[in-house]
């Protein structure tokens, strides 16, 4: 529904202005092309190239994808990627609808209650990562305090233990999110009909009924943002892994995100670090092409 | 429903239309007190980190050593604040983090610029000036958003080479223009389609041009959006560690990359009390616009994940 459509006549003025909205497009729309699309195209081309320090053109087809998939510390980023991605967004979805459903029972400072849940989100991942990397310390964090206290036994040190501080990444990084998913179901819980759940209750359907039956399946749309936006950030995590952890103790909180940067940057591996970012790429886009579709061919 | 006004007002921004009240749901049945009880728990969990940055912040290093992470200061003391703001060793030099402070400032503040009025024009253009392909335009600019940037990290370290823009602060800018046209036409786009088309059309009878539209009918009810996508740009370039570390030097570093440094580096003594005083200046500003501004926050969270 074009308003140039309708206006137009011929002549050079007219043209020019029929093409202005499209000329004040095409300047961003020309850079995403290149500094998204070309530079997509460039590091995919590059995962099949014998780059090393620098890009080099040299062809070896699908080795470095071999390569990479006999790396242990790639197995281990993508294990840890499985375990963090599942705890996490399983975890911020609980806590999160529980959260909100305990919030929309009419609670007399729920504003100022919202207002503290949801203040990790405007945090630093970094500043997050350092908070918790000395609360979890056995040193001086939380299993010094608890010997302090008294309680000479107590010993939480995951942190330092290599197969549980991924967990730890886990315990970051729910604190950080689970407030926005919190407010994400909050919104949800205020859109649903009053009168379905009025008529349900004359029915006399019992509270616990109530939202297995109605209020949660009625969250669908909640949920589907909820894991969208919370896959994408697990599959991006990187600040957080890097402040807490720093990959460690040894590989064994390495994430594809830290795996990419350390093998392009620091051990000159460029094609095998394309590579592993060309698998982000593709497990992204297989979340959100289909949901960034929808939500898109819908509108028009 | 005491609360209910100013509540439902921060969601109704969000397209969840508000509620009428007046039923008991779980309430009849769950003790109120436990409910509070439960609620007011989650409120300690979410507060912890800051209250242990904010007192170890104010308290001399042999407090913490000793094991008193969780009490208060008992010699209150704001040199760990000074020492984290002005001689604090980051990287190689002693200069605490005042400069990369500066640096993210500057970078902030013409990224966040370019990147809304950009957004803005597009979403302009997306909405009143509708072409074939206009969805899928939307759909490309879109998903730029999402992709990991690990993608782009390489071509892009050449390319502001080759635009000798490399390890600068205008470096920084401009890559954070580039990623952050996305959501601010999403913004923008989802704004101006609710506004009514039929007053553009007027003043298009009226002889008024492409810009004047834009200019006089438009901007001044874009108000609230740009908000938004004000605060949500600058939170997100505020807060970025990627860029910032891939992209920068030594005195071109922004202030997360510098508390990383200065947390990650720091041989010998740790000074955690450094640390914390550290970590609460590079949150500050981005807490400092949730306080003042937390409803257009949320709004600006919810609309980048629901609904275009």
């Amino acid at each position: 529904m074009s308003i140039s459509e309708t206006a137009r006549r011929p002549g050079a003025a007219d043209r020019l202005r029929d093409a202005l909205p499209k000329l004040v497009l095409s300047p961003t729309v020309a850079i995403v092309a290149v500094f998204v699309y070309g530079f997509i195209a460039f590091t995919f081309y590059l995962s099949f190239t014998d780059s090393r320090i620098l890009p080099s053109f040299g062809w070896v087809g699908w080795q470095n994808y071999e390569n990479l998939f006999r790396i242990r510390a790639w197995d281990t980023a993508v294990a840890n990627l499985a375990i963090f991605g599942l705890l996490y967004i399983a975890i911020c979805c609980a806590l999160g609808l529980m959260l909100a459903i305990l919030l929309d029972q009419k609670i007399r400072a729920e504003g100022a209650i919202r207002t503290i849940y949801l203040y990790p989100m405007a945090l630093s991942f970094i500043v997050t990562g350092v908070a918790w990397k000395w609360f979890l310390d056995p040193g001086i964090g939380l299993e010094a305090v608890m010997r302090g206290w008294g309680w000479e036994s107590f010993s939480f040190g995951w942190i330092k233990d290599s197969d549980m501080a991924i967990y730890t990444i886990v315990i970051a990084a729910v604190w950080q999110t689970s407030g926005f998913v919190m407010a994400m179901f909050l919104a949800g819980l205020r859109g649903i009909d009053s009168e379905m759940l009025r008529a349900a209750r004359i029915d006399g359907a019992t509270n616990f009924a109530l939202y297995r039956r109605i209020v949660i399946p009625q969250l669908r749309p909640a949920f589907m943002s909820a894991f969208v936006v919370l896959a994408h950030m697990a599959i991006k995590s990187y600040d957080l892994v890097i402040a807490l952890t720093g990959g460690g103790p040894g590989t064994a909180t390495e994430l594809p995100a830290t795996f990419m940067y350390s093998y392009t940057f620091t051990r000159n591996q460029m094609g095998i670090g394309a590579a592993s970012a060309v698998i982000m790429l593709m497990t992204i886009a297989a979340i959100i092409v289909p949901y960034l579709w929808s939500e898109l061919r819908e509108k028009s | 429903m005491a609360t209910a006004p100013t509540s439902e007002a921060i969601l109704a921004g969000t397209g969840a239309p508000a509620r009428s009240g007046g039923r008991s749901r779980l309430a009849a049945h769950l003790p109120r007190f436990v409910l509070y009880a439960v609620l007011t728990l989650f409120c300690l969990y979410y507060l912890l980190p800051l209250y242990v940055m904010l007192s170890n912040s104010l308290k001399p290093l042999s407090e913490i050593t000793a094991g008193g992470m969780m009490a208060l200061p008992g010699e209150w003391t704001t040199a760990p604040w000074s020492a984290a703001w002005s001689s604090a060793q980051v990287g190689v030099e002693a200069t605490g983090l005042r400069p990369y402070f500066v640096n993210s400032i500057l970078m902030v503040v013409p990224a966040v610029a370019l990147s809304t009025i950009a957004g803005a024009l597009n979403g302009y253009v997306l909405t009143k000036w509708r072409f074939r392909g206009a969805t899928l335009v939307f759909g490309l600019l879109l998903f730029g958003c999402f992709i990991p940037f690990q993608m782009v990290l390489i071509p892009m370290a050449r390319m502001l080479g080759l635009m000798g823009l490399a390890g600068s602060v205008p470096g920084l800018v401009f890559v954070h223009f580039v990623y952050g046209i996305g959501f601010s036409t999403l913004y923008f786009r989802n704004y101006y389609a609710a506004f009514p088309t039929e007053l553009v059309r007027a003043a298009q009878i009226d002889g008024a041009g492409f810009f004047r539209i834009f200019w006089r009918i438009l901007l001044p009810s874009s108000g609230p959006i740009a908000v938004v996508c004000i605060i949500w740009q600058f939170t997100n370039i505020w807060n970025d560690f990627l860029f910032g570390a891939s992209f920068s030097d030594f005195d071109s570093q922004p202030m997360t990359v510098a508390l990383n440094n200065l947390v990650q580096s720091s041989t010998g003594v740790k000074e955690y009390n450094v640390h914390f005083a550290g970590a609460i200046m590079a949150a500050l500003p981005t807490l400092f616009v949730y306080a003042v501004a937390g409803r257009f926050f949320v709004r600006g969270l919810m609309a980048g994940s629901v609904k275009g």
